[in-house]
């Protein structure tokens, strides 16, 4: 079977690095509003490589909050990262075992996602060219930001606040297609993460490890008549 | 509030380590088939997650421009395997109803 080639990844990354640009753009404009040097937030982008959580950090900044508050709020919004790495960690191989430090480095959300659904193989080539897209948009798109500020049209940069949610549909699409148990996960993710946010009043980061963690051990008891998949 | 660089190294190191640390826990050893079925619906439970209610505030302001820019790529996605397709396509649709007022 063939595997993951850097093509893939380069496929893959360039609608990565469109849901990015815009995103980073807005960060470097915040944090500029902030009065945070072009260096350092460069170093938010470059160093921690968070997306959401940077977002959070500068804005707890501005309204005054310590270090200790805004590093424990990072934890809880990134400890997800853990499951999702977990996922991942078993389809690594032998010769992508090296590389790990660098290949966990680049995990966010998007940059998971996309791999964990590939069909073929990964390779150490795919994910680290796929993540190497991801981290230069977020670093390039920043330094645009910061410097160029709302160059944008303000309604391109509004629109492209979709990207990484229609990125997310785009690669899940497929699978619903095939599998009916995954329609079934989604829905109770969705609605999971939906009454602990609104119904419990849980903070982001908790709501979406509790609805990881339920719903992953509820498709371990939901069985599905999977429908024959049908090649044409 | 003076240095910035330590609060950065501290989100750094909070943020990596959660990424990082499955890898040399797993690393070798032989998992139970349940604990992989477990670990093979993570990315679903995950994705449900992020979409499900994030969506309806894709766009600050817009609701119906963020719904219909998600059906665009539901539809766009049915047809079409690659992912950019739906991308641009979202984009492109959000951009006519964030024009049109909606």
């Amino acid at each position: 079977m063939n595997k993951c080639t850097v093509k893939d990844a380069i496929n893959d990354g360039i609608p990565i690095i469109m849901g990015f640009i815009p995103i980073a753009m807005a960060f470097g404009i915040l944090s500029k509003s902030a009065n945070l040097t072009l260096l350092e937030t460069l170093g938010f982008s470059m160093i921690v490589f968070a997306g959401a959580s940077q977002f959070i950090a500068v804005n707890l900044l501005i309204a005054g909050a310590g270090f200790g508050e805004i590093i424990l709020t990072t934890l809880l919004v990134n400890f997800r990262h853990f499951l999702f790495s977990a996922s991942i960690a078993p389809k690594l191989t032998k010769d992508m075992k090296k590389f790990a430090p660098l290949i966990a480095f680049g995990l966010t959300d998007e940059l998971f996602s996309i791999a964990s659904l590939k069909e073929k193989p990964l390779t150490k080539e795919y994910l680290l060219v796929l993540e190497f897209c991801g981290y230069s948009a977020l670093a390039v798109g920043t330094l645009l930001g910061y410097v160029l500020g709302g160059v944008l049209p303000p309604v391109v940069q509004l629109s492209m606040g979709i990207a990484l949610y229609a990125l997310f549909i785009a690669i899940l699409v497929p699978e619903m297609k095939k599998s009916f148990k995954v329609v079934i996960l989604l829905t109770l993710s969705g609605l999971t993460n939906t009454l602990c946010l609104y119904a419990f009043n849980l903070p982001q980061g908790w709501s979406i490890v509790i609805s990881i963690i339920l719903v992953s051990v509820l498709g371990l008891f939901i069985k599905v008549a999977e429908r024959e998949v049908c090649y044409e | 509030m003076n240095n910035i660089y330590m609060l950065i190294l501290g989100m750094m190191i909070v943020t990596y380590l959660p990424r990082f640390i499955p890898f040399v826990l797993m690393n070798n050893k032989k998992i139970p088939p349940k604990v992989e079925e477990f670990l093979s619906y993570i990315p679903y439970a995950a994705l449900g997650a992020l979409v499900i209610p994030g969506f309806i505030t894709a766009i600050p302001g817009h609701i119906l421009a963020s719904v219909g820019g998600i059906v665009a790529a539901l539809i766009l996605g049915y047809f079409n395997g690659k992912v950019i397709i739906p991308v641009v396509g979202a984009i492109c649709t959000c951009m006519l109803l964030v024009n049109l007022g909606i």
